[in-house]
């Protein structure tokens, strides 16, 4: 998509200068200030897979950025995935639980919620879209705390669903939806889809969505990384280890060495090991990412 | 006649689908958006009480009206904690905001080599989260193990820790924020920069005096998003709380509402706590967002 927007201006801007075709220069400042940016960005990924191959001894005695080739990486690896009768998998098989399962369902509560906001007028409709829209200021993580005193009382804490219910509704993503519901399916498709004896359901699920589906991987990968990243819900509402996310069972192993470094190669990892497959899905969807969807959300 | 009447009204009153749609969403919000925000307030105004009776003391909850929000607002730890969180902030939204500006406006220059893999690669930390960054740099800082020199500079010294700790979240969010900005410099018109370029302006002056200002309302977003983040710091010195003494329990507001709800088990202190912090958020989200739109309003003009 870079390369598609930049290509015409670059064409245009070429001649537009002085005619000289020579004018090809590298424009070294912003490449520089590029190639800084990254490098920021990238150090401290590239320590951890550099740590990774390092026993506990040699974490402390050998230079931080020369790798050991001694087979500790493999030896870090499966200590961390044996650890506490590999407990690590099964926080990795919860945060997929929490961040895949949670963010389908709220992709499909916001698309639903959005679809019938952005197409629809019904009684009230005009009321609970305003409430909405109040809703956006109101932050989920400031909510945790209550929303753990409000689910003790009924026994939900300690489940599966303490950590599911509460991130299943996200205002903006409705928001976000509905926009983008107003803007893709046109009313004369609707119409048309009425006229051919097509149910309203039909209409939303074979119609609706397939044309909002560009917003809505975007939704979910915003759901995805919300769920993954918000930490003090399950930090309040969970104290069976076994229902763990990564996140919440790292710091568990942090936690008890009181900066003690005994631990740290099983730590670090476990660190490796919750960064790369991540990165890997991330990087590969990212393409799919339309930010101008945010951006443009605001505007209207 | 009756019959071309009723359908348009059957029309008009609608279908029952967008309701039935609709209702999840409603349902979750209220349950778990306005009902725990409510609950806050109505716990906020609680409180404990201890009689002493015949047959030993006996606890009560007693309606306390606004003490809660008093002994919180002069709590000079919890204005501490609010500076604590602002001196991070005051770090990290400028950071945020002047760095994906750079960023952005680099992608965007004419003649920028390897702009996919610096773009990719300055993205590539929003997909670590909070817990995980801060255990990456906490070891970064760590003397013992610091490839940054850790053993020279003191990350968690009593100036440094504002600056380490904002860095972790600085770090999360800056790619995130520059494909914002780099998507709405996109969306520039190109005829506007060609126009500026044949009469003579540099790649610089374009930059600072068309794109900025184009871009003002992304800019803002940006700004949004990162005060709002600031204001509920909690993932990064929660995790970075083991490494060092330098961040205590109740480092940050949010910390302090955790710590007085399930350390203290004061959970009617810990509501008032919360419910301040919901006031400030709302009120800050805003007065960003006013500020924002006069200034972009400005500049358009």
């Amino acid at each position: 998509m870079t390369a598609i927007a930049q290509t015409p201006r670059r064409a245009v801007a070429r001649p537009s200068r002085d005619g000289r075709p020579g004018s090809r220069r590298i424009n070294w400042v912003a490449t520089i200030i590029l190639l800084f940016g990254a490098v920021y960005c990238l150090v401290p990924v590239l320590w951890i897979l550099i740590a990774s191959t390092k026993s506990n001894g040699e974490l402390f005695s050998t230079p931080p950025l020369v790798p050991s080739f001694d087979g500790s990486f493999f030896s870090n690896i499966s200590g961390i995935l044996s650890y506490d009768h590999g407990i690590w998998l099964r926080w990795a098989g919860n945060t997929v639980i929490y961040a895949v399962g949670g963010g389908v369902l709220s992709t499909f509560i916001a698309a639903a919620a959005g679809y019938a906001l952005g197409k629809y007028r019904f009684r009230g409709s005009a009321f609970v879209f305003r409430t909405i829209v109040a809703a956006v200021l109101l932050p989920s993580v400031l909510l945790a705390v209550p929303q753990y005193l409000l689910l003790a009382p009924v026994g939900l804490t300690n489940t599966y669903w303490s950590v599911l219910l509460p991130q299943l509704v996200n205002p903006f993503a409705i928001y976000l939806c509905k926009i983008y519901a107003e803007a893709s399916v046109a009313d004369e498709i609707m119409e048309a889809a009425r006229l051919d004896g097509a149910s309203e359901w039909k209409i939303f699920h074979s119609i609706g969505l397939r044309l909002m589906a560009p917003a809505l991987i975007t939704v979910f990968l915003i759901q995805f990384i919300g769920v993954w990243n918000n930490f003090l819900l399950p930090f309040v509402m969970l104290s069976d280890n076994e229902l763990y996310p990564l996140t919440l069972g790292m710091y568990g192993m942090i936690m008890p060495t009181g900066g003690q470094p005994n631990q740290f190669s099983l730590v670090i990892g476990g660190v490796f090991l919750s960064i790369v497959p991540l990165a890997a899905i991330f990087l590969s969807l990212q393409r799919f990412w339309k930010v101008d969807l945010l951006s443009g959300g605001v505007k209207l | 006649m009756a019959i071309a009447t009723s359908a348009p009204r059957r029309r008009r009153r609608g279908p029952i689908l967008p309701v039935l749609l609709v209702a999840p969403a409603v349902i979750l919000l209220l349950l778990f958006t306005f009902a725990p925000a409510v609950y806050a307030f109505v716990l906020s105004l609680l409180r404990v009480h201890v009689s002493g009776g015949l047959l030993g003391s006996s606890t009560e909850t007693v309606f306390a009206g606004v003490a809660n929000y008093v002994s919180t607002l002069t709590d000079s730890e919890f204005w501490a904690s609010l500076g604590r969180m602002l001196l991070v902030a005051a770090v990290g939204v400028p950071s945020v905001l002047v760095f994906a500006t750079l960023f952005a406006l680099c992608l965007d220059a004419n003649r920028a080599r390897l702009t996919g893999f610096s773009r990719l690669a300055i993205f590539l930390p929003y997909a670590v989260p909070g817990v995980i960054a801060s255990l990456l740099w906490g070891f970064l800082y760590l003397p013992a193990t610091s490839p940054i020199g850790g053993q020279f500079i003191d990350y968690f010294g009593s100036t440094a820790i504002f600056f380490a700790v904002a860095n972790v979240a600085v770090w999360g969010v800056l790619g995130f924020n520059m494909v914002v900005l780099y998507t709405a410099l996109q969306s520039v018109p190109r005829e506007l920069f060609d126009a500026a370029q044949i009469d003579g302006a540099s790649e610089l002056q374009i930059a600072l005096r068309i794109k900025l200002p184009m871009i003002a309302p992304a800019m803002t977003l940006v700004a949004l998003f990162s005060v709002i983040g600031a204001l509920q710091l909690f993932n990064e010195p929660t995790t970075l709380k083991p490494l060092t003494n330098a961040i205590s329990s109740t480092w940050v507001p949010l910390m302090r509402v955790y710590s007085d709800a399930f350390v203290n088990n004061d959970i009617y202190g810990g509501a008032a706590s919360a419910f301040t912090l919901l006031v400030m958020t709302v009120g800050a989200t805003v007065l960003v967002n006013v500020i924002g739109n006069r200034l972009s309003r400005r500049s358009a003009r």
